[in-house]
């Protein structure tokens, strides 16, 4: 550990020999016996070992993942007898006897998941901002004390408000509609991005909005021509986490739709699990993978907001 | 004319400290961005927080008018068998798992930290479990990986060990869910790798100067200037442990089995009110719920004046 940074070059060396793995790690017997060669290898197999572990671990983690990708590719009864990942026999079957299982071909599920998630996406972006502009910019009364308020209500839990909710949209007749879970991110209740927000908007530089002040703009239009604009990375990271959130989302949904017509995919999922029971573990791995797709996606491209709005909400 | 005005105001020069208040204000504007925020406040969070509230003092099925019953779903509650197994349940869950997740990530973010080749390839790979683990799919596989032909007991089999049906057995059943929030450490982990990346590295370098090992540096550098970090996940993470729902609603088929041993306190909470519509019960356990989850929090924020250490 010393070695590695404190000496730079060892460092980079070690850094160099990470890439050949194990290999890295034999020459050290045949090199001659220099006090600065032997630290180096030393901290180039502590290296390869970081690396080895690190590989395998990952791989313990991701081995249920994995498995499930290639199981649903058996047929069921191979899924019970073969916990390697190589299949012996591979077949598309899975995919169309799950598509078709259920009252509704996975599609309409599919559909229903998308126009709550892409509502919700919608609703955040659009709310929280607004809030969040006002909180990061505005002057006016209490501002302090609505502050602390929205802050609290990121920590209430949904149990607290579930019942009362239900009351209220069920004499709306909102239940086994999209309403109820697209109208509260409308109103900016997922107060975490507002929080979210904020913070990136006051890292926007005063002078900015001040300037545009000057030149007569409002606060309409700062929010939507300077504001907006270089808060784009923020919003990057709210439509990721909504999308995700959203997609994976089981207790309101299960909750606010009943009808098969209005299921959304972990809803359908889970009629899968009831209805089918032990027989078709294959369709249901098929569904699932189906079901992940979508999340894969959006971690694979959206890395990089991930990661970062994790780190700065996680730090502030 | 509101607005012809605001800009002259406007141009006084930012005094670094206002001794007054520098414009009247944008109360107007600040109501119109707010307004969505202000009727969700009312409508969606804090309306019917207080409607659950009284909702818990009366006996209500939905179909008839609530009736006012007092302190009765209370007292039914502490006499509840299931209630109190529930919670014990809940309380094994978050204290074992929680404790064992943040352990997971502080471990990982320390081998990942100081420059490693692949950092983000690593991290990507710790952190897709974080973001897959609540969804119904995953909770699916577990039903199979820990059930009685699943794939543990296939690579048990394989070293010759017989296994048992794991999610089946009451005495298994909670381990299987603390296995899997433990397997979504990565976003505390994420946060972790960048707390360790906040601390400079001349405190590292000052003590080594000064002859400081491996683990002195640890304990006395890392550790006490990660504790902010520490104490955040775990507020984090104990805070949603409470509420964790799903994985054990889909593992257990929505029963709470094997013997109640995965009734956790919400699933419970589900049963009572959209199972068997006892909505004033329900309300009154969703009050008893935010009791726990904020004393929790609150003790927490109170406990972390002695162990947490802010560096400014």
């Amino acid at each position: 550990m010393t070695d590695t940074t404190t000496d730079a070059p060892t460092g980079a060396a070690s850094r160099t020999a990470a890439g050949h793995g194990p290999a890295a790690s034999h020459p050290a017997p045949d090199v001659p016996p220099s006090a600065v060669r032997r630290r180096r290898s030393r901290a180039r197999a502590g290296t390869v070992i970081r690396h080895v572990l690190l590989v395998l671990f990952g791989l313990i983690m991701l081995y249920p993942l994995l498995w499930m990708l290639v199981s649903s590719f058996k047929p069921s009864a191979l899924i019970f007898r073969e916990p390697g990942l190589i299949p012996s026999d591979i077949d598309l079957s899975n995919y169309t006897e799950g598509w078709n299982a259920l009252l509704h071909p996975f599609s309409h599920y599919l559909v229903n998941s998308a126009v709550v998630v892409l509502g919700s996406v919608l609703g955040n972006l659009v709310a929280c901002s607004l809030a969040a502009y006002a909180f990061a910019r505005l002057e006016f009364r209490g501002r302090k004390v609505w502050f602390a308020i929205m802050l609290m209500t990121i920590m209430l839990p949904i149990h607290v408000v579930i019942v009362p909710q239900y009351i209220l949209f069920s004499s709306l007749s909102w239940i086994n509609t999209f309403l109820p879970l697209i109208v509260p991110k409308i109103l900016a209740t997922d107060a975490f991005f507002i929080f979210l927000m904020v913070q990136f908007f006051r890292g926007i530089p005063r002078e900015l909005d001040e300037a545009a002040r000057l030149d007569g703009c409002g606060h309409g239009r700062i929010y939507a021509r300077i504001m907006m604009p270089l808060a784009l990375p923020a919003l990057a990271t709210t439509a990721i986490f909504t999308f995700i959130w959203t997609w994976n989302d089981f207790f309101s949904q299960l909750i606010f739709l009943t009808k098969p017509d209005m299921y959304t995919v972990p809803v359908a999922l889970r009629t899968f699990v009831d209805s089918t029971g032990q027989s078709s573990w294959g369709a249901m791995f098929a569904m699932s993978i189906v079901s992940l797709v979508p999340v894969f996606l959006v971690f694979l491209f959206g890395q990089k907001y991930l990661v970062k709005g994790i780190a700065t909400t996680g730090i502030k | 004319m509101a607005t012809v005005t605001a800009p002259t105001t406007a141009t006084d020069p930012r005094p670094g400290r206002r001794p007054t208040r520098r414009r009247r204000g944008d109360g107007r504007a600040a109501a119109l961005f707010l307004a969505p925020w202000f009727l969700g406040l009312g409508l969606i969070t804090a309306g019917p927080m207080v409607a659950s509230l009284y909702l818990s003092f009366t006996d209500y099925d939905l179909l008839q008018a609530p009736s006012w019953i007092g302190f009765e779903n209370y007292e039914r509650m502490f006499a509840d068998p299931r209630l109190l197994d529930s919670l014990q349940v809940t309380f094994t869950y978050v204290f074992v798992s929680v404790p064992l997740q943040l352990a997971a990530a502080l471990g990982l973010a320390l081998l990942l930290d100081k420059g490693l080749r692949g950092l983000a390839f690593y991290r990507s790979v710790y952190y897709l479990p974080s973001l897959l683990g609540g969804s119904v799919a995953i909770a699916i596989l577990w039903r199979q990986v820990f059930g009685a032909d699943g794939l543990v007991n296939q690579v048990l089999a394989f070293f010759g060990i017989q296994g048992q049906g794991w999610v089946s057995h009451p005495d298994y059943a909670l381990g299987t869910l603390v296995v899997l929030n433990v397997w979504t450490f990565g976003a505390p982990m994420v946060i972790f790798l960048a707390g360790l990346r906040q601390i400079p590295a001349m405190y590292y370098e000052a003590a080594s100067i000064d002859g400081a090992g491996r683990l002195r540096r640890f304990w006395s550098i890392t550790v006490p200037l990660l504790t902010p970090i520490i104490f955040f996940n775990l507020v984090l993470q104990l805070i949603n442990a409470f509420q964790s729902f799903t994985q054990a609603f889909v593992v257990s088929g929505g029963t709470g089995g094997p013997a109640d041993s995965t009734m956790f306190y919400t699933l419970y909470l589900y049963l009572k009110g959209f199972g068997s519509f006892e909505m004033g019960y329900a309300s009154a356990m969703a009050w008893f719920l935010l009791l726990i989850v904020g004393g929790m929090t609150l003790v927490n924020f109170l406990a972390s004046k002695y162990w947490v250490f802010y560096d400014d």
